[in-house]
Formats: C-alpha cells, sequence, structure tokens
C-alpha cells in the first residue's frame, strides 16, 4: 500500500526525473561486449562489436543469414573463442557455470528427444538450476497447459519450440537468449510468446533477441541491432530505425515485369515478393502520377511510411528471404 | 533488484551434494526412459543376442553342451557390445545432429551426469541382455554353472562392456548423425565376427587368429570362456592388460573429441 503522505512529497520531484531515477536504478549491465573480434579462418565472423545488455531490456539482433548473429551468440554463451576484445556476463567469463546456473538459451533445434513426455524435460531441466522458476508457471509462460503428458515425437513445430522456450525459462534466468523463437508458431501462440517476453523483462530479465520476423522485433525490441558482415551497422529502437529511411513505399499488383517500373521518376528502389510489387519512392507524388499514367491496369495499390522492414532492407541493402506477409503496411487505400 | 554482484554470482555458483546427486538420478532415470521407450533401439539391442544365441547355440548345437556354453559366453560380449556401441554412438550422434545437445550445452547440467546416465543405461540394458541369456542357456541349453560361475561370467560382461562404451562415445562424437548407424554396424559386425564371437576361431585360418588379438571383444570374450574353461589357454592377466590398454586408448579418444566439439 502507498502511503498518500510520502506519495504526495514526492510529487515535489518533478515526473520526468522520478521516471528517469527509477530505470537507472532498476537497469544494470547484465553482459558487456567491448572491441569483440572474431575471424574463421581468415574471414571475419565479427569485428569491433560493442554492446552492452541491460536488465529488463529486450536487446533485438537483426541482420541477414551469415552477418554473424548466431557467432555472436555462441560467444556469448561461451560455447565459442574469439580472437580479440572483452567479453563478459554478469562480470564473469561467459560458459561458466556460475553464468550458466543464471541464463536460459532457446537455440534452433532440429529435434529433441521423442521419447520424453513434456513434462518429464522440464523436470529434468529445472534440476539443473539452483533456483528453478516453479513448474506450473513454466507451462503457463509457455502455454503447454494441455499438453503436459505428450510426448515430445507428437508435437508440431510450433509446439517443439514451446517446450524449447519452457526449457530456456525454467531456470529463472537473469539473461535469455532466444534464437529465432517463433518459427514455427502460430498466431496465438506467437502472442503467448510475446507476452510471456514481456513478464519476463517486467521481471528485470535482460533478453537477447534473434528473429527473422521484422514485426516481432518491432513488438518487443528496446533496442535493436543490425550486423552487417560482423559489423554494427545501426543501433537504436525501433522508431529510429523508421526514420533512417524518409522514401515511401508503392506497393500494388501488375501483370508486367519488374524492369518496367524502376525507371519511373523518383523511384529508388524496385522490388517484388509474389505478385507485389513495391517500388521505394523519394517523392510520393511524382512517382505515382506517373505509374497511373502509364499502367492504369495495376491493382491494389497502397502507399505507406517506409516500415522496420524497409528500413531494414534500406541499410543491408541485400535482399532477405522473409517471408512475412504484409507487415508494418498501415498504409493508405486507395 | 540489486545490481549483480560478484557475491550473488558465486553463490548461484555452489550446489550442495544432495543437488548433484539429485542431477545424477533424474538424468539417470530419464535416459533410463528415454531409451527403453525408444522401440527401434530398445528392441533389436534386447532381442537380437538372444535370438541369436536360440537359433545358433540351442537349437543348431543338437544338445551339444560345449558348443552352446561356448556360444553363451561370446553372444554376452556381442549383447553387451550392442547397446554401449548404439545407445552411446548412434543415439548421441543423433542428438547433436538435432542440436539437442547444443541445448544441453548451454544448460548448466553437470558433464559428468549425462556421461553416468549413458554408462549406467549401457549397464542395466547389458545386465538384461545377459540375464535372458542365462536363463535361456540354464534352462532350454542345459548350461551348467556354479552360482560361483554365473556371478563372475555376469561381471566379466558388465563391467567388459566399459571399453566399448567409450568407444561408441568417441564414435557419437565424431559421426555424422545421418551415417552414424551405418558406419556404427560396419565396425560392430565384423568386430564382433573376427573376434569368434559367433563361431570358434579355431575353426578359422590362424592368420585370423592372430589378427583376433589386436581386437578389443577377443580379450573380453576369452575371459568370459575362460569361466567355462574354453578359451585359448592365454594368460588372463594379459586380456585385462589389454582390455585396460584399450579403455585408457578410447578414453583419450573421447577426450580428444569432445575437446575438438567444445572449440
Amino acid at each position: 500500500m502507498q502511503n498518500i503522505y510520502s506519495a504526495t512529497t514526492n510529487r515535489q520531484i518533478p515526473v520526468l526525473s522520478e521516471a528517469d531515477s527509477a530505470e537507472r536504478s532498476t537497469q544494470h549491465c547484465v553482459a558487456r561486449v567491448a572491441k569483440l573480434a572474431k575471424t574463421f579462418q581468415g574471414k571475419v565472423a565479427l569485428n569491433d562489436v560493442d554492446l552492452n545488455i541491460m536488465s529488463g531490456q529486450v536487446v533485438t539482433i537483426l541482420g541477414a543469414n551469415g552477418a554473424g548473429k548466431t557467432t555472436l551468440i555462441n560467444i556469448l554463451l561461451g560455447r565459442m573463442g574469439f580472437d580479440h576484445g572483452e567479453v563478459s556476463v554478469f562480470g564473469q567469463t561467459p560458459g561458466s557455470l556460475a553464468v550458466k546456473r543464471q541464463t536460459g538459451a532457446m537455440l534452433q533445434v532440429a529435434n529433441l528427444p521423442e521419447t520424453l513426455k513434456i513434462s518429464e524435460h522440464i523436470q529434468l531441466f529445472q534440476a539443473y538450476y539452483p533456483n528453478p522458476m516453479p513448474y506450473q508457471q513454466v507451462l503457463d509462460y509457455a502455454g503447454l497447459n494441455d499438453m503436459q503428458e505428450r510426448f515430445s515425437r507428437k508435437l508440431s513445430g510450433g509446439e517443439k519450440q514451446r517446450l524449447l522456450f519452457a526449457l530456456s525459462i525454467c531456470g529463472n534466468p537473469k539473461l535469455l537468449f532466444l534464437d529465432e523463437p517463433s518459427v514455427g508458431m502460430d498466431v496465438s501462440a506467437r502472442q503467448g510468446l510475446w507476452q510471456a517476453i514481456r513478464d519476463l523483462k517486467a521481471k528485470g530479465t535482460a533478453i537477447v533477441l534473434t528473429t527473422h520476423y521484422l514485426q516481432e522485433a518491432e513488438n518487443l525490441a528496446d533496442h535493436i541491432v543490425l550486423l552487417k558482415e560482423g559489423e554494427i551497422i545501426k543501433r537504436g529502437n525501433s522508431d529510429e530505425f523508421k526514420a533512417s529511411v524518409s522514401a515511401k513505399v508503392i506497393r500494388f499488383c501488375s501483370p508486367h515485369t519488374l524492369a518496367n517500373f524502376s525507371a519511373l521518376p523518383a523511384v529508388l528502389n524496385a522490388s517484388q515478393s509474389g505478385k507485389y510489387i513495391s517500388l521505394q519512392s523519394s517523392a510520393v507524388n511524382q512517382s505515382l502520377q506517373a505509374l497511373l499514367q502509364c499502367y492504369p491496369d495495376i491493382e491494389d495499390l497502397s502507399v505507406s511510411g517506409a516500415g522496420l522492414e524497409d528500413a531494414f532492407l534500406h541499410l543491408n541493402s541485400t535482399p532477405l528471404p522473409l517471408t512475412t506477409s504484409p507487415v508494418n503496411q498501415q498504409g493508405v487505400a486507395s | 533488484m540489486n545490481p549483480v554482484s560478484a557475491s550473488t554470482a558465486m553463490e548461484a555458483g555452489k550446489t550442495t551434494p544432495m543437488q548433484l546427486l539429485r542431477v545424477y538420478a533424474l538424468e539417470a532415470k530419464y535416459e533410463w526412459l528415454k531409451t527403453i521407450r525408444n522401440r527401434a533401439f530398445a528392441l533389436p539391442a534386447l532381442l537380437f543376442p538372444l535370438m541369436f544365441y536360440v537359433f545358433f547355440g540351442v537349437l543348431f548345437s543338437h544338445g551339444n553342451e560345449q558348443a552352446a556354453t561356448y556360444l553363451l559366453c561370446t553372444y554376452g560380449v556381442f549383447g553387451v557390445m550392442g547397446p554401449a556401441l548404439f545407445s552411446f554412438g548412434a543415439g548421441l550422434a543423433i542428438e547433436r545432429g538435432q542440436g539437442w545437445q547444443d541445448i544441453k550445452a548451454a544448460s548448466p547440467m553437470p558433464a559428468g551426469a549425462q556421461l553416468f546416465a549413458r554408462v549406467w543405461v549401457c549397464s542395466a540394458f547389458s545386465l538384461i541382455i545377459v540375464l535372458s541369456l542365462a536363463v535361456v542357456a540354464a534352462t532350454l541349453a542345459g548350461v551348467s554353472f556354479t552360482i560361483l560361475q554365473w556371478l563372475g561370467l555376469i561381471a566379466i560382461w558388465v563391467l567388459g562392456g566399459l571399453p566399448f562404451c567409450l568407444l561408441g562415445l568417441t564414435l557419437g562424437l565424431v559421426l555424422k548423425a545421418d551415417s552414424a548407424p551405418a558406419i556404427i554396424n560396419a565396425i560392430y559386425l565384423p568386430l564382433a565376427f573376427l573376434s569368434g564371437l559367433w563361431m570358434p576361431l579355431t575353426i578359422l585360418p590362424s592368420i585370423m587368429q592372430q589378427f583376433a588379438l589386436l581386437l578389443p571383444p577377443y580379450h573380453l570374450a576369452q575371459l568370459a570362456l575362460k569361466v567355462a574353461n574354453l578359451d585359448m589357454q592365454q594368460p588372463a592377466l594379459m586380456h585385462g592388460i589389454v582390455l585396460l590398454v584399450f579403455t585408457v586408448i578410447f578414453l583419450g579418444l573421447a577426450r580428444l573429441a569432445y575437446n575438438k566439439k567444445a572449440l
């Protein structure tokens, strides 16, 4: 219960600095990466990477395949050495037993031992940790209440992901790695996962997330880091990422080939996904006018501000195998 | 929430012996459940040695007690090698290939717990296999041993499985998941034949008898046959030393493979 009088005295302090100081006292650096470099047989995997992972924050690492995301996570987990720089987790060497006991990791796994039940998997992993999360809470977070007695053989891809998520949190981690957690999950499972991540974050868990699903990054991340060829080329929050792209996106269906559109005025970049063509334009009116004049038969036209996906593509400027359907297009359909 | 200081990190690093014991016990329990429920592994491992023995030791030996006794000793070795090579070897290779071992390695599971659990499961399987062989041998094949002989034989079989566990561990750490079962079969079956586990080496050319001296199953089989006084009359100490040397070699190889994987 709050004391009215002390609350009143507190109000004399400006609200902003109150929130500010509260934030400072609750957040601390859980893992620190400084000037990290790693090469594989002469090929640069990571170069000059600096990263602070704070408690109560979700850090999302974005990047194309081979950009160095997995290498960075493996180094933070202590499963891989590095050439230069410093890495410390909870002030210690990554991968030490004391660190592992406060860390959870959901890595990409093709399959898990099929002849154990979900409840057995969880109970075994709980035993590895000194202060495990209560069994029921693990089930609730992972949404596995109805399938405790199922063998992992009989799980769908999304259900396996939920079990792996359960195993990653069952030690009550202060630092949690989630490598592509929502792969194969249906919409409701994904919502459940996001809610669990938000809850854990609110409890002070530091979360490192990699994803190909940019809406996930947009929804969850406090801090986004974009890796390209082993270097961090951009960092900031979701809004800052989007702001880095001033262009608008024109999207439509057309029977014509992509090449026809890239020559239109003010078009910076043209791309195609399925039957949809997307044009990035620095002057929407100009591009639209020319587009409608030359190709009056286009359908399903929409114009939107750049989403995280566009920012990502723009910054990365290498096409990604993005499987996302129309995301981030809070567009104006006409 | 307070900043993580060195002291809280240290606290999280402490384990009581009871907690450690519990992890070992649970790991062993679930390794056992995982293995026994896996019919594709458990049924062949438990039934093949018994089936072979019923065919060759009981039905085709036409009441020849000596043949039945010889084959009991050698099929016991054959039966013990199976789980060691397949549960350890193929099972581990498959779990590595799936990425499951990465999850285990990232968890604070003590590495010894998994090793212990797998050795325990192999020994338990070995015990079931040799006991079922013993029951068939004593009831259907007319093999007669004293209690002491039986106990000695069972101890030799089960303890003798250890070098094969370590060989399986090495293979499991080195082989790729998709080829592991085939490669392990290609090692297991010729090794069994060339060591005289299916038929006495005395009916094979002498060069093969010489070659068998290089194979660990030969020495384990000779130790088992010594209980029935059907061995080649070589000193037991030599067999013991050779098995010990192989155990050390396989242990070294397994460590090498483990460290290479960890890099």
